[in-house]
């Protein structure tokens, strides 16, 4: 048998799934993707992040390479025109036709319009696409107001985008309540009267009758009350409509409000053709929400498999975040089963609102509204997904705890079966597999079992998974830095800071036993560092130091350093260039520029370094830390001074940056990257700290990084003053260097932080925490003792006797052997070391 | 400088003050190349050789030193193996010992047991 032709029409987040899912069976099938959007897939649930700095390109979600790698054929911007069921072809717009056996529409939705005379006057647009997004911003220049006709989630996403825009921000809503698909009428109001707090302007129960040129402002909305209202641009984003339109025209039946009606196997009214996502239609219903469209597009790939899966449907219980609006609805959030029972908590001083529906019986939970507090999202979701029964007094849900009782579901009530990601369809019992098979960390679950990797809102319950398996399994959840001592090393932090210990003998007689090891010296040397930042190499310090920090050079396979002198931001006048080939050339060190834009001269024995750093320190360079867990270098372009699309002074704030973190000990290395404009030739968002310059100031993103798992910052905050940027800076590397475990890189440490992105922003912009201050000075102690621990070693005696290879002789180490290549030494392979004339002496 | 002084058969190598609790020196001994320790003031001097076996290159004497159990070790600075100061036993590798020394503390200087 030939290969089955399959042909997707559409390309959004559900048809891509669909593909993605369908190339990761073994199934013998050739892939046709026919795209209607000019894109390749991308998230579209994060689009308001385009204005809040994000880039188009990072709300992507795969590209054509990928499918190509894939053996997909896909075509973008010429959008299906008909399905002709009889020949089996589809036929685009532009005229191509293709041939399937089995044919998936993925066709989605688009922004319904209310037929209101006027709709299609110009600075009318809708907010659906990443187009959308670049017609709403150009229209947006240089005004001042914006309407959103919707006041249902995505007009609320859509009023945030306009604030963020700079734009006075409206929300008109036929309704007369916000999110009435979602919240009770307790919670509803509870939403407005926070948003309205915020700045937005709600106008509920207003039906427009009209919209015409304004005085004022470009346009005028007339309401059927007699009212109005003038804007400059008006978006309407009042709820979605099923892309059907192929469908009905090829004669496939449809639902009553639209959408291609589907059966439990997605298959549409001709066997051969299948549906999902938001064009497809079950029982009259459509789902549109990501996570049920990826059900349904695994449940249309299982039909062409032997184990068929079924969609009979989704749980549209919701969590998320509205202009920082905590918003969560779950099952019959409105009560409206037969005999369900309210109860409700609305406290208007700290505005939150909770209510829960329960049975008749009081036993088992139907629904909830959460507003302002969604902290018990995840313990009602499982209640009443799994059907769990109630305590006695369910009210205790939605109660403040007086006394500390807590009613959390605890993770051993969940069955197996229990999904706990909804993202990623990750069940309790895939969590507690994934921990057999040897994930002990929150960073290992997110790797092998993505959950928690999507929205995000279940990671508490995730860990909670975690560490219940980990008790069950007897692996005793230790986060003993060492066996010296019985502390995480965020409490020896804690320790340092409350003590005012400052040496580690004093550590280790007060709070270790034993001896100490290569473990806890370097780590407690690091902390003793990071808060007292004294020379390293004094008497009392020196024994915690790695080999690197001790002789201030990196030691390589044969013994001998390398000699990475600071090159601030990568710029170099042409006279010290010089000295450091002359330096090069009189030691005979191997020459190599690195990865951070500075020169590594290698080979260098002990005897030499205080030889060759004189040279270079009366040239002018400080010690680059190389050696160290502490700051490498601020990456920069060259930015404005001469690059012709450079927006900002990239290698200015480099050399700013680099300066004030230099030397400061870090629980692991961190790198610094800056870009003079979007193009990002620094590589910034490869970095702990990246910071690229946009025409309206600085954008700062985190956590990124390259090496062996990459992974890509994330933006932290916009549009910043240089005051304000480092004021953020100071406080993310001290809290950093608080909270992170030993060797453990900003990427790695923000995986495994509760409250992820989100809480690392409350913290650091928000000053959630109280500790803003307390931040800043820890740093100001760094960068006020900031010594170049090279000057200080030369200008010591007693600490040069170190730096020979004996105490006892001027010999050398005998061991040493070179060959050159390519015009320079390097040490001398296992093979050829018997062969090697000895070149060191 | 200590010039290699034969004493008996003992050879002063260097003088006491030159140890920095938790942290060590290499000496010349004729040929050889040791590696002396002090863990903590008062403590006891260890002497192994300076030769790490597993990462071939003489660096021990950089290692950082401490305790494992009741074990008193130097961690190679190369691949971090641990090296039982007293025995010479390397805790990773039961195939993998290195030399050790006699050595004693005479006149403020440090002697090692010269037995080739």
């Amino acid at each position: 048998m030939s290969k089955q032709r399959i042909v997707v029409v559409g390309n959004g987040m559900v048809g891509h799934h669909y593909v993605e899912t369908l190339a990761a069976t073994d199934l013998d099938v050739e892939i046709t993707v026919l795209g209607g959007e000019t894109r390749p897939a991308y998230d579209r649930v994060h689009l308001s992040e385009v204005f809040d700095g994000k880039k188009p390109e990072e709300l992507s979600m795969t590209t054509r390479e990928h499918y190509k790698s894939l053996g997909v054929n896909a075509h973008f911007g010429d959008p299906v025109a008909a399905i002709n069921r009889d020949s089996k072809t589809v036929t685009t717009e532009l005229g191509r036709t293709f041939v399937y056996d089995k044919l998936v529409m993925a066709t989605g939705s688009y922004a319904f319009v209310p037929p209101i005379p006027g709709k299609d006057a110009k600075h009318c647009l809708t907010y659906r696409t990443i187009d959308d997004l670049g017609e709403i911003k150009a229209s947006a220049k240089g005004v001042k107001r914006g309407v959103v006709v919707g006041g249902g989630l995505l007009g609320l996403e859509c009023a945030n985008a306009l604030k963020n825009l700079g734009l006075e921000s409206h929300v008109v809503e036929f309704a007369p309540a916000l999110m009435g698909v979602q919240l009770d009428e307790g919670g509803s109001k509870m939403l407005r009267r926070k948003i309205e707090g915020l700045g937005v302007y709600i106008h509920t129960g207003k039906a427009t009758s009209e919209i015409i040129e304004g005085d004022e402002h470009r346009l005028r909305m007339n309401f059927a009350d007699g009212e109005h209202l003038e804007t400059d641009l008006i978006v309407f984003s009042a709820g979605i409509r099923p892309y059907d339109q192929l469908a009905r025209d090829a004669g496939l039946e449809v639902g009553e409000r639209g959408g291609i009606v589907i059966d439990y196997h997605c298959r549409t009214t001709d066997s051969d053709i299948y549906a999902v996502g938001e064009c497809a239609a079950l029982g009259n219903f459509i789902y549109g929400l990501v996570a049920p469209g990826y059900r349904m597009a695994e449940a249309a790939v299982s039909q062409l498999t032997e184990e068929k899966v079924s969609f009979a449907g989704a749980d549209m219980s919701t969590k998320l975040k509205l202009l920082g609006v905590e918003v969560g609805s779950v099952g019959d959030a409105h009560g409206r089963t037969e005999g369900a029972q309210c109860y409700s908590y609305c406290d208007e001083n700290a505005e939150v609102y909770k209510s829960i529906v329960v049975s008749k019986d009081n036993k088992k939970l139907l629904g909830a509204v959460l507003v302002g507090d969604t902290s018990e999202y995840d313990t009602l979701l499982q209640y009443m997904l799994n059907e769990i029964d109630l305590p006695e007094s369910p009210e205790a849900f939605i109660l403040p705890s007086v006394e500390g009782a807590s009613v959390a579901l605890g993770a051993d009530a969940l069955p197996d079966t229990a999904m706990v990601c909804s993202c990623y369809a990750v069940t309790k019992g895939d969590l507690c597999n994934a921990v057999q098979e040897g994930a002990h960390t929150i960073g290992a679950i997110k790797e092998m079992t993505s959950a928690s990797t999507g929205c995000g809102g279940c990671a508490a319950l995730t860990k909670q998974v975690m560490d219940s398996e980990l008790l069950k399994l007897g692996v005793e959840v230790n986060n003993d830095i060492c066996e010296h001592f019985p502390h995480t090393r965020q409490e020896l932090v804690d320790i340092v800071r409350s003590t005012k210990i400052k040496t580690f003998d004093e550590m280790l007689e007060k709070h270790g036993k034993g001896h100490g090891c290569e473990i806890c010296k370097p780590t407690i040397g690091s902390i003793l560092a990071s808060y007292w930042n004294e020379y390293v190499l004094k008497e009392e310090h020196i024994a915690l130091q790695d080999t690197n920090d001790i002789f201030l050079g990196n030691m390589q396979k044969d013994g001998t350093y390398s000699v990475v002198p600071r090159i601030q931001g990568g710029e170099i006048t042409p006279e010290k260039l010089i000295v450091l080939g002359e330096v090069a050339k009189e030691f005979d060190l191997y020459t190599k520029i690195t990865g951070g834009q500075r020169i590594d001269l290698f080979g260098a024995q002990l005897h030499e370094l205080p030889k060759i750093w004189q040279k270079l320190i009366d040239a002018g360079f400080e010690t680059g830390h190389a050696y160290g867990k502490s700051l490498r270098t601020a990456k920069s372009c060259v930015g404005s001074t001469w690059c012709r699309y450079g927006v900002d002074d990239s290698v200015g704030l480099a050399i700013n940056l680099e300066n004030r973190y230099k030397g400061l000990r870090t629980p692991h290395k961190f790198k610094l990257g800056i870009s003079g404009c979007t193009r990002e030739c620094a590589e910034a968002q490869s970095k702990d700290i990246g910071v690229i310059a946009t025409e309206t100031g600085w954008n700062l993103y985190v956590c990124g990084n390259g090496g062996m798992r990459p992974r890509h910052a994330d933006l932290f905050a916009s549009d910043l003053d240089e005051k304000t940027l480092v004021k953020y800076i100071d406080r993310f590397l001290m809290f950093y260097i608080r909270t992170a475990d030993r060797l453990q890189r900003t990427s790695v440490w923000l995986e495994n932080l509760e409250g992820g992105l989100d809480y690392l922003k409350a913290v650091i912009i928000e000053d959630s925490l109280n500790i803003g201050d307390e931040l800043e000075s820890e740093m100001a102690v760094n960068i006020d003792n900031y010594q170049c621990e090279w000057k200080t070693t030369i200008d010591n005696d007693e600490r040069l006797k170190r730096f020979s290879h004996f105490i006892n002789s001027p010999e050398t180490d005998n061991n040493l052997r070179y060959v050159k290549e390519r015009g320079q030494k390097r040490p001398a392979r296992e093979d050829e070391a018997e062969q090697v004339i000895r070149l060191v002496s | 400088m200590i010039e290699n002084v034969i004493i008996d058969d003992w050879v002063s190598v260097c003088e006491s003050s030159d140890l920095i609790p938790g942290t060590g020196v290499a000496v010349s001994l004729g040929e050889e190349q040791v590696a002396l320790f002090k863990l903590r003031k008062g403590d006891s001097i260890y002497a192994v050789s300076n030769y790490d076996p597993i990462g071939k290159a003489n660096v021990l004497s950089r290692g950082i030193t401490g305790s494992i159990g009741d074990k008193v070790v130097v961690s190679s600075p190369l691949y971090k193996q641990h090296f039982d100061l007293k025995t010479g036993q390397c805790l990773e590798d039961g195939d993998v010992t290195i030399r050790i020394y006699p050595v004693r503390v005479h006149e403020g200087n440090i002697q090692l047991q010269y037995a080739d």
